[in-house]
């Protein structure tokens, strides 16, 4: 076992685990941060997508080993904190858009289109629905246009 | 308020006797307030009867589903806490399809409460509620609406009789309002503080009368998920979220066969060894591995060296699947019809499709020698604690299972599966486990839509159709979670046309409705091979049949030389049906231009109490079709849909849209892209990457869903109502977009898009490049 250390919505963590579980696990099983969910473990249903230093990844299909002491992992749980407000813009826009069914797969949708979002802007564009086609995270009850109903209306506050 | 003798409902005088809405509950025995109401009080079954022609019309599924109901005496009940709030157990299962939102409104509305201030979770298994804890076949507002405002009214009776203590006024004088009572004389007094005042320390049988519907003031105005904010914020829990003291991690190797069981495992000690792991033991379904997290388990799965036993269907591949199936197709046999008759004849094939959802399957057991305690996302939690405790060899009373939200379920949920291996695994190893299925198991081992063939035969002349003749062949549906005993309990009130049948052709009979005019119509089911692990995924047969009839009938109308649109006006029976298509003809612009190679098209679906339109608008043209998206299947996109659904009294509008859009989502899977390809005796699907359910760039980019104003005082079903009009009319627009009618679905099934995955080791190991893959 080593201690890993890294940032975990805005706290310093540590825990005594092999370089190679994977991030997913670690956040999950070791420290209790539930809101990045398993939908396939091969980073191709994208329900765990979290940050890493403010760029979208997924947990799933990265070592906690090859994590900096200095990386910064945001989960949905530490979104709102990196805005202002009570809730990120892109949560509050999924209020508003009534988007979520079962739930299951939103956390990752919610963290990935703030990561889209982020990407257009840094390209000096607004999302466009080619932006959109690009989402993978799979949505089993099939939200997908309210899903881009909300990542507009949360683009145009972000 | 004044006992009444125990009659269970008397009419209000109302001709049409819709609106019946005198009742019978009570107060029962409690520190504050607690009333009850007989979940047997369901909605009269025989509404709306037409003339003869098919059951469905006359008593269908829900029909059956309400009756079976009726079968049991049961309590629901709702407390009136101090804080004035109203809290409510479900004897159901929310999966995502929102009845916990819509349920609060229910009792708000007859409570006079604000929704905010209501609590609605998921009761336990209650065994003696019988068939009245199923969640299935879209039934859940159809049963429970009336028990759950019968027992809110109760409780705002009560309330009222004390307020007029309090107040020193009388009942009919007072006003209740968003959880305040107020006097003439401008006093008031909240719930909450009345909620001890109203209590009683006896059962008191009470009558009540129902508000009408011309009173309703949430019920049928859009409410957003209550469980909205704990989504978004990550705080909503589902059974893997739990932390439950001991229950660790644990997965399972299973076979590279279907239904395959291991006989030994050769390396025992090394995986024993192995990071986190705590033990490893055999059962009936695979070798079960715990460990400190799941990472660890997938790693200890991937190493196990297993003996195993051959699978269930060894040699088995599609084109040997159906082949059976035409062996056991039933004959046609067209009545004689003028020998001038033309005739339409067509057959169609539907490939095995997973029901997973994206939750995958997983239950927490901690299972000891005198008790065994479960948390699962379970449809059918009666059946399952049963299951449970023939498996661990324990008393029925022993068991206690803990419904738990689902993160979806399409049918999945309505099977056990994971908490009878959870259950298993845990005595075997006499310790707590949180299982859960790798996603590779769920297309490979787990629930699917049957295989299925639709052969159909229609006759025509002058201008009428004289017969439809429809043989629908499947591999065996699984119905053993309950929905069958369910089914066979109703039997005695079956219509005759039901009688005599099997189970599954019960179900089929009884949800089938072909609503044309279309002379002799027949619609048969028979079905083959029990070797799979099947389950009714939403809407059961429904999305295949209906697929296969509206194709037949746009073949029809281009052999009567009508547009689709106007031959499903001139043949269509029911006025109900004829509104949504209209509908949906109108906001959808039916026969706007259209482009060569992109066309629109059109189909609907009745069953459920309501009715379904779908209008759709397809681009084939090569430059959509070959578009790539890495490791996604492109093809043929749904450009614009439209949805006209007139679902009866609709509680939720918002919640029923959602519902809409997501029978789009599956229709458009179902017609296109997903499926499983069997071959060699085993699924080669393994993940998302190779299921390839609806995604965002299969997605159209404009949809409506429009929600036609009730009609009647009766809810109809909402959960399953979206997909066979959409399954039907992405076909259909296929067909007018290419010429040519598919006759295989999905579209896409004859070419395999991705590389199979190895099949030992059982699962695919976790990449390690994801900080290469950050955007």
């Amino acid at each position: 076992m080593t201690e890993q250390t890294f940032i975990l919505n805005g706290k310093r963590v540590s825990v005594d685990v092999d370089d190679d579980v994977r991030v997913l696990w670690v956040l999950r099983d070791v420290l209790k941060m539930t809101g990045p969910k398993y939908g396939c473990g091969i980073n191709v249903c994208k329900a765990c997508t979290s940050h890493v230093n403010g760029k979208a990844f997924n947990p799933c299909s990265v070592r906690v080993g090859d994590l900096k002491s200095t990386d910064e992992v945001t989960t949905i749980e530490g979104l709102a904190d990196t805005a202002d407000g009570d809730l990120h813009p892109m949560q509050q826009a999924w209020l508003e858009t009534d988007v979520a069914q079962c739930g299951y797969c939103q956390p990752g949708q919610i963290m990935a289109a703030v990561a889209k979002v982020k990407q257009a802007k840094a390209e000096g564009r607004e999302i466009s629905d080619a932006d959109l086609d690009e989402i993978r995270n799979v949505c089993r009850c099939g939200t997908y246009v309210r899903i881009r109903e909300a990542i507009k209306a949360g683009a145009a506050n972000m | 308020m004044p006992t009444s003798p125990p009659s269970d409902h008397s009419d209000d005088g109302s001709k049409s006797g819709l609106s019946r809405r005198r009742f019978v509950g009570y107060v029962l025995g409690g520190a504050t307030l607690v009333v009850a109401a007989d979940l047997r009080l369901g909605t009269p079954a025989y509404a709306a009867v037409p003339s003869i022609p098919q059951v469905p019309e006359i008593y269908d599924l829900e029909d059956a589903q309400v009756d079976a109901g009726l079968a049991t005496a049961n309590l629901i009940k709702i407390e009136v806490n101090k804080d004035g709030t109203a809290e409510f157990s479900l004897p159901r299962m929310e999966v995502g399809q929102g009845i916990t939102t819509s349920t609060a409104m229910i009792i708000a509305e007859e409570l006079d409460l604000p929704v905010s201030k209501v609590t609605v979770k998921l009761a336990p298994a209650r065994p003696e509620l019988l068939f009245n804890q199923l969640t299935g076949g879209s039934n859940t507002t159809v049963s429970t609406f009336t028990p759950i405002r019968v027992a809110a009214a109760i409780a705002k009776g009560a309330l009222l009789e004390a307020a007029a203590i309090e107040l020193g006024s009388v009942v009919t004088r007072l006003k209740s309002k968003a959880g305040v009572i107020s006097a003439p004389n401008g006093k008031s007094v909240t719930y909450g503080e009345l909620a001890e005042a109203a209590a009683s320390k006896v059962v008191k049988k009470v009558e009540v009368e129902l508000k009408p519907r011309s009173e309703f003031s949430v019920i049928g105005k859009p409410v957003k998920r209550l469980d909205a904010r704990d989504i978004v914020t990550g705080k909503k829990k589902f059974v893997t979220d739990l932390d439950i003291p001991g229950a660790l991690p644990t997965m399972l190797c299973r076979a590279p066969g279907l239904n395959g069981s291991p006989k030994a495992v050769r390396n025992l000690r090394v995986v024993l060894a192995m990071p986190g792991v705590t033990d490893v033991t055999m059962i009936d379904t695979g070798v079960a591995v715990r460990a400190e997290t799941f990472g660890q388990c997938i790693d200890a799965i991937r190493a196990l060296d297993v003996d195993w036993g051959s699978g269930k269907v060894e040699g088995e591949d599609d084109a040997s699947m159906l082949a059976h199936l035409r062996k056991a197709e039933l004959p046609l046999v067209v009545p004689k019809v003028p020998i001038l008759a033309g005739q339409v004849e067509a057959s169609f094939e539907f490939m095995f499709r997973s029901s997973a959802a994206l939750e995958p399957n997983c239950a927490i057991a901690d299972v000891r020698p005198d008790k065994a305690t479960i948390w699962a996302g379970l449809k059918a939690p009666i059946v399952a604690q049963g299951h449970v405790a023939e498996a661990v060899g324990l008393p029925l009373t022993s068991v206690t299972v803990n419904v738990v939200t689902g993160g979806g379920s399409f049918g999945h949920k309505l099977f056990d599966d994971a908490a009878v291996e959870a259950a298993k695994v845990s005595k075997a190893m006499a310790k707590p486990v949180k299982l859960m299925w790798h996603r590779a198991d769920e297309p490979r081992q787990g629930r699917m839509h049957p295989m299925a063939t639709s052969r159909i035969r229609a006759t025509y002349l002058a201008g009428q159709v004289l017969t439809f003749e429809q043989r629908h062949t499947s591999v065996a549906t699984d119905f053993s979670h309950g929905f069958g005993e369910m089914i066979i309990a109703t039997a005695a009130k079956l219509p005759p046309g039901a009688v005599g049948l099997g189970l599954s052709e019960t179900i089929f009979t009884l949800t089938q409705e072909l609503p044309y005019n279309f002379g002799v119509v027949t619609q048969l089911l028979s079905e083959t091979d029990q070797r799979f692990n099947t389950g009714s995924m939403r809407a059961i047969y429904s999305p295949d049949v209906a697929c296969a009839n509206e194709l037949v009938i746009d073949m029809l109308a281009k052999k009567l030389g009508k547009d689709p649109l106007a031959m499903r006006l001139a043949f269509l029976k029911d006025a109900r049906i004829k509104r949504v298509l209209q509908k949906a003809a109108e906001v959808g612009k039916w026969g706007r231009p259209m482009a060569p190679g992109t066309a629109q098209g059109i189909a609907i679906h009745r069953e459920y109490k309501g009715a379904t339109a779908c209008l759709v608008e397809i681009d084939c043209r090569p430059a959509t079709v070959n578009r790539k998206v890495p490791n996604g299947v492109t093809g043929p996109r749904v450009t614009k849909a439209v949805i006209a659904v007139d679902a009866g009294l609709v509680v939720n509008p918002a919640g029923l849209k959602a519902q809409m859009l997501g029978g789009l989502s599956d229709g458009i899977g179902l017609a296109l892209t997903n499926s499983t390809h069997l071959k060699d005796g085993h699924f080669l699907e393994a993940s998302w990457d190779n299921y390839f359910y609806t995604r965002q760039w299969n997605t159209p980019l404009e949809f409506e869903c429009v929600v036609m104003p009730p009609e009647t005082d009766q809810p109809g079903g909402a959960g399953e109502a979206g997909v066979p009009a959409s399954v039907a009319a992405v076909a259909c627009a296929y067909a007018r977009a290419t010429g040519k009618v598919p006759t295989r679905f999905p579209i896409n099934h004859n070419t395999l898009s991705f590389e199979p995955k190895p099949f030992i080791p059982s699962v695919p190991e976790s990449p390690v490049d994801g900080l290469a893959h950050t955007f």
